[in-house]
């Protein structure tokens, strides 16, 4: 229903638009007009759209309620004595009854009046509503191509229009980042009064696993987070190891050495790396790289776990590679030209050159590509979970297995949950943190950046 | 003070008819003294192709020991391309092939087998616009020291570096700064910065390519007393646009035109009677 009525509108609004754009290129002949034609057209095209399409989704949202409550008002006095969970019952009941599906007979002896109000309810609602609809969007349509004369601006309608619109669809981004941020907030609350914060915070213990019975081992589950950072911090260093020195070597040879060819080639490849999904990049550590790790470490005599921190590491890293080398490639084409050739005049050579006047000039942005990587590590969730442990192992050694804040989210979030239980609570508290530790290192790369851009502006 | 050579043996198959257009470039021959006696840098024959362009055609030239020579011309008529080929700068342009003879103290330099590395630390180069690195005052004046290993002791680089700043006239400015950011001076101070660098090296030619272009006409002024002082010590070439600047800081001038050595005269003579009818033209104000 709603469709057919979507495409009417659609419909008025481009007739609308012709209507609008053909008076319009009448009344040129010869005078000189305010507005150009098509900007009539769709000064029409918006008034029979817009206005037809907010009532109509306003009425698609409200109609549920205020249809359930005039049915609810007709029912008997006896509905008024159930309980919370009766009557809600009785409503789906009430409701199912209406759509045809009968089954779940509790008898109760008005439910199907109520049905029969409840479909007729929707009738009526379904045809006030093409009817309203209907009537606004036609009856904009005569009063704005009426409008149509030499003079009226137009264009300046159309201008706000456009404003409006682009207003609302950055607010939409920004207020579904405070509604994350504010869900994320809710639930660690209600995590942070079952598990006390400095316990959250400081905690060596990391065991979300509650018994069911008392007398079960490990009877109580400890929540300290120290060992989930500390192991996602480990990888996070392993993978900035890997990564920095060959990205940055990467982009030193795009950006300085590599002639354009070889780069136009070259470049989208390493770029490529970053397209891979991350599940690919788990089944190659968890593969691949974890039994090299660890048969490599055995030739050494190192006991090295079958899920190592090193392995995730290595393969972490080599997922930020791009980051780095693009980002780097990006700050150091952007050192001033002048710089190169006054250290080439010097007598300097290409190494000298990007050792001691590159590097420095692009240093502040280097960092910035390092943070951004790094935050982008520390967020990573699919390698570590394919390839790094579960058990929360507090270590700086890589070769053993650790855990990550991710991985931990993932696993308390996985099969029954309980939102009552600290074990499925405690994955909105980890978000949180980790959260705050990718902001804040975002606000500080994209500050670095920032300042190093305005240095040669 | 300056050594212009009288009309020598070189010069007299100058070409002395006046030359009308632009037309007649084929045909053309520098007229001039663009020969001294006992150069620095002497340019024999150099023509610059970039790609399939060319950019010179043909230029002879000498540096005079001591003396600052003012290369002037309209934008694009290759003064710069010619004072880049002299430390060998056009080396870093793709596609850019020098042609011709470069002797510097009688040493071939436009040659691949010479030393790149040690032909810039003998030919500074002073840019358009100041390129201080971005690190304190003291780097970089040592960073020319530095990398042609010419300083041992930390004391020994801290004279460098003062005997540098004191002759580029910047001493005065920044001696209680040294260890801040150089990016931190004005654009006047960046450019003597600069100067003070290309001279820590010991050079023994300096090229400017329009120093002053950036600069206000007090931080203009304290350059060219800055080079007429440096004509003391070292060879200078500049290239400018302004032709108050070539009569006041240079003691011979050559006129470029479309890639063409036009004229090459001693300053004063060849501003108050130019001997080419383009150069007149471009003097004069007509074109450029």
């Amino acid at each position: 229903m709603t469709i057919y009525l979507l495409a009417a509108i659609l419909l008025v609004s481009l007739s609308g638009f012709y209507i609008g754009k053909n008076r319009a290129s009448a009344l040129v002949v010869g005078a000189r007009i305010q507005s150009l034609p098509q900007y009539h057209g769709l000064r029409i095209a918006l008034w029979c759209g817009l206005p037809a399409l907010f009532l109509l989704g306003l009425w698609v949202v409200l109609e549920p309620f205020v249809i359930q409550s005039l049915v609810r008002n007709s029912l008997p006095p006896e509905f008024f004595n159930l309980s919370g969970d009766e009557a809600i019952l009785a409503m789906m009941e009430i409701s199912n009854l209406s759509q045809g599906i009968v089954g779940t007979q509790s008898g109760l002896p008005y439910a199907e009046e109520a049905a029969s109000l409840l479909i007729s309810m929707n009738q009526l609602s379904d045809y006030a509503m093409i009817v309203v609809v209907s009537v606004v969007s036609l009856s904009a349509l005569v009063v704005a191509q009426s409008k149509v004369t030499a003079d009226f601006p137009a264009l300046e309608s159309v201008e706000k229009a456009f404003n409006v619109f682009i207003f609302l669809s950055s607010a939409v981004a920004v207020l579904t980042t405070v509604a994350i941020v504010l869900s994320l907030l809710f639930e660690s609350f209600k995590f942070f009064e079952q598990v006390p914060l400095h316990e959250f915070l400081f905690g060596l213990k990391w065991n979300p696993q509650i018994a069911i019975r008392a007398d079960q081992g490990a009877s109580t589950g400890a929540f300290g987070a120290v060992p989930v950072f500390s192991g996602t911090l480990l990888i996070a260093f392993v993978a900035i190891l890997v990564a920095g020195p060959i990205g940055l070597a990467s982009a030193v040879y795009f950006a300085e050495y590599a002639n354009p060819r070889v780069r136009d080639v070259a470049k989208p490849m390493l770029e490529l790396l970053a397209g891979i999904p991350t599940v690919v990049y788990g089944f190659f550590a968890a593969l691949t790289v974890a039994p090299l790790v660890r048969e490599l470490g055995l030739s050494l005599g190192l006991a090295v776990e079958a899920r190592s921190a090193l392995a995730a590491g290595i393969v972490m890293g080599i997922m930020i590679i791009p980051f780095i080398s693009s980002l780097a490639d990006d700050v150091i084409t952007a050192v001033p030209q002048s710089l190169r050739e006054g250290s080439y005049a010097m007598g300097a050579t290409q190494s000298e050159t990007i050792k001691y006047v590159i590097f420095p000039a692009a240093l502040p942005g280097i960092v910035g590509a390092f943070l951004l990587a790094i935050s982008r590590a520390i967020g990573e969730t699919m390698i570590v979970a394919m390839a790094a442990g579960l058990n929360a192992n507090l270590t700086a050694n890589p070769l053993e297995n650790v855990t990550t804040v991710t991985v931990q989210i993932v696993v308390a979030l996985i099969g029954d949950q309980e939102f009552d239980d600290p074990k499925t609570l405690s994955a909105f508290a980890l978000g949180l943190i980790l959260f705050f530790m990718t902001l804040i290192l975002n606000v500080f790369a994209l500050m670095i950046v920032k300042r190093y851009r305005e240095q040669y502006e | 003070m300056i050594e212009i050579s009288p009309p020598s043996k070189k010069s007299e198959k100058n070409f002395t008819t006046r030359l009308e257009s632009v037309d007649e470039f084929d045909r053309v021959e520098t007229v001039g003294e663009m020969f001294v006696d006992r150069p620095k840098v002497s340019c024999l024959g150099v023509s610059v192709h970039y790609g399939d362009k060319q950019a010179l055609f043909n230029i002879n030239l000498d540096l005079g020991r001591n003396e600052v020579l003012a290369l002037i011309g309209p934008s694009g008529c290759g003064k710069t391309t010619f004072l880049r080929c002299i430390n060998r700068m056009n080396d870093t342009i793709e596609g850019c092939r020098v042609d011709g003879e470069i002797k510097i103290e009688g040493a071939e330099i436009n040659h691949s087998d010479a030393d790149v590395v040690s032909l810039r630390s003998k030919v500074g180069m002073v840019f358009q616009k100041p390129n201080p690195f971005p690190k304190s005052i003291f780097d970089n004046i040592a960073y020319g020291p530095r990398i042609h290993g010419l300083s041992g002791p930390k004391n020994e680089l801290d004279d460098i570096v003062e005997t540098a700043l004191k002759r580029a006239g910047l001493w005065e400015e920044v001696s209680d700064r040294l260890h801040t950011p150089a990016t931190g001076l004005s654009g006047g101070q960046q450019q003597r910065l600069c100067i003070a660098r290309a001279i820590a090296v010991n050079p023994e030619v300096i090229l400017m390519d329009e120093p002053c272009s950036a600069l206000d006409p007090i931080a203009t002024a304290r350059i060219e007393e800055l080079i007429d002082d440096l004509r003391e010590k070292f060879t200078i070439a500049i290239v400018t646009h302004s032709m108050h600047q070539a009569a006041r800081v240079s003691q011979r001038t050559a006129y470029f035109h479309m890639g063409h050595l036009v004229e090459v005269g001693v300053t004063d003579q060849m501003f108050t009677n130019p001997r080419q009818r383009l150069t007149e033209d471009y003097i004069t104000g007509r074109f450029g």
